[in-house]
């Protein structure tokens, strides 16, 4: 006895699904990026693409590669802490090209005033003074000379102030 | 070898899973930057915030982030002596400019930057119809532009407001705790240009990184922690009146 008898529509059957299923595979392998999946479900190469974004900020490593004796001002002063691109700006490009990209001096009583501006609202413990009072109009860098170490002009700190 | 029949039917989904990973390539494709040994966070200072709006500045510089929206923003608070609970809170243009100066000290005031925070189980990437957003191996959490399909649903899901729609590209955006920095040995332009060190990043899966020695040593705090969303944003100095 043919046990195979009759069973021809059976078969066709299951090659509708043999051939459904291939073309599943296949429009998947097409439509789903290579990297889905590499670390979990998105797509692994977004991670490359983001990490491989220029930068704007050089980061005071660079800046302090070249400009050693600002460098060593602050390092001596108050600003110790205060990164070069806090008060000059984003600056990748100077340090990429120094020579076609000149930055611009930052204005004493703008960039000054930004942090040191008096008010209620700050922690009472940061020095802040009340600008009009306090300068009179004038360049906060006539008294503080050097604003890398910005003590006093006539009584610099060590290895601060010129 | 012996497989049964059982075991054989077990083993072969479990082998296309992982031929697929095999297909992808090698997961450390960077040759200086190991993504395992990286676990970023955040730990923001309150009593050195002065409100001067670098971080919001530097932020808006380095990651093109347009006007009117923010990666990163500063609030101000105000508790007056008589209500504690009920704060005044500003952000005039997310704090980019500094803040209005006040006269009379009443109360109490304190500034409060706010971010990203980088959520271990963020809600905000469980809700994403595509993957298009996600917790990266390193402990970011990042858009793929390239497959968002802008429906928003991110934006209204993250319990910290911190995401919105890009205007021009129609996808979600949002900090990226600087990935295109951090992966090149460099601080977020966020910390780099704090001039208080109120922000610090923190590298959780370094022993030396001084992370874990202030988080030993001082009381810390996240947002809505109420909401389990393991975020890596430590507030240290954090008054109970913040939402």
């Amino acid at each position: 006895m043919n046990i195979f008898k009759d069973t021809g529509h059976l078969f066709r059957f299951a090659a509708c699904f043999v051939i459904g299923f291939l073309v599943y595979l296949g429009l998947r392998s097409f439509v789903v990026p290579k990297t889905f999946g590499e670390y979990g479900h998105y797509r692994g190469a977004a991670l490359q693409e983001l990490a491989a974004k220029p930068v704007k900020y050089a980061g005071h490593q660079v800046c302090e590669d070249c400009h050693t004796d600002q460098a060593t001002a602050k390092a001596a002063g108050v600003h110790a802490h205060v990164n070069c691109e806090a008060c000059h700006g984003a600056l990748a490009a100077h340090a990429n090209d120094p020579t076609s990209v000149i930055p611009v001096k930052p204005d004493p009583l703008v960039l000054c005033a930004r942090c040191h501006t008096a008010t209620a609202a700050k922690p009472k413990d940061f020095p802040q003074v009340k600008i009009d009072e306090h300068s009179g109009g004038l360049p906060c860098t006539t008294c503080h000379t050097n604003p890398h170490s910005p003590a006093m002009g006539a009584a610099p700190a060590a290895g601060g102030a010129k | 070898m012996n497989i049964s029949r059982r075991h054989m039917l077990v083993l072969l989904p479990a082998a296309a899973v992982a031929w697929e990973s095999v297909l992808a390539g090698t997961p450390e494709n960077s040759p200086n930057y190991n993504m395992s040994e990286h676990w970023w966070g955040m730990l923001i200072s309150i009593p050195k915030c002065i409100g001067c709006g670098n971080c919001v500045r530097a932020c808006a510089t380095e990651n093109d982030v347009p006007d009117g929206f923010f990666r990163t923003w500063v609030e101000r608070y105000h508790v007056s002596d008589y209500n504690l609970t009920e704060p005044e809170v500003i952000s005039p243009d997310g704090g980019k400019e500094g803040f209005p100066i006040v006269e009379e000290d009443a109360g109490k005031y304190f500034y409060v930057p706010k971010m990203c925070n980088a959520c271990a189980d963020s809600p905000c990437t469980q809700v994403c119809p595509v993957g298009a957003t996600f917790v990266s191996p390193d402990g970011a959490v990042l858009v793929d532009q390239t497959y968002c399909l802008g429906c928003a649903y991110c934006v209204q899901a993250c319990p910290y407001g911190c995401r919105y729609i890009h205007p021009t590209k129609h996808v979600a955006d949002k900090c990226t705790l600087c990935y295109h920095r951090i992966t090149k040995g460099l601080t977020t332009a966020c910390v780099e240009n704090c001039p208080t060190g109120a922000r610090q990043l923190a590298n959780l899966k370094d022993p030396k990184d001084p992370i874990h020695e202030f988080l030993k040593t001082h009381d810390v705090q996240v947002l809505k922690p109420q909401m389990a969303t393991g975020s890596k944003a430590f507030y240290y100095g954090l008054d109970g009146s913040v939402r």
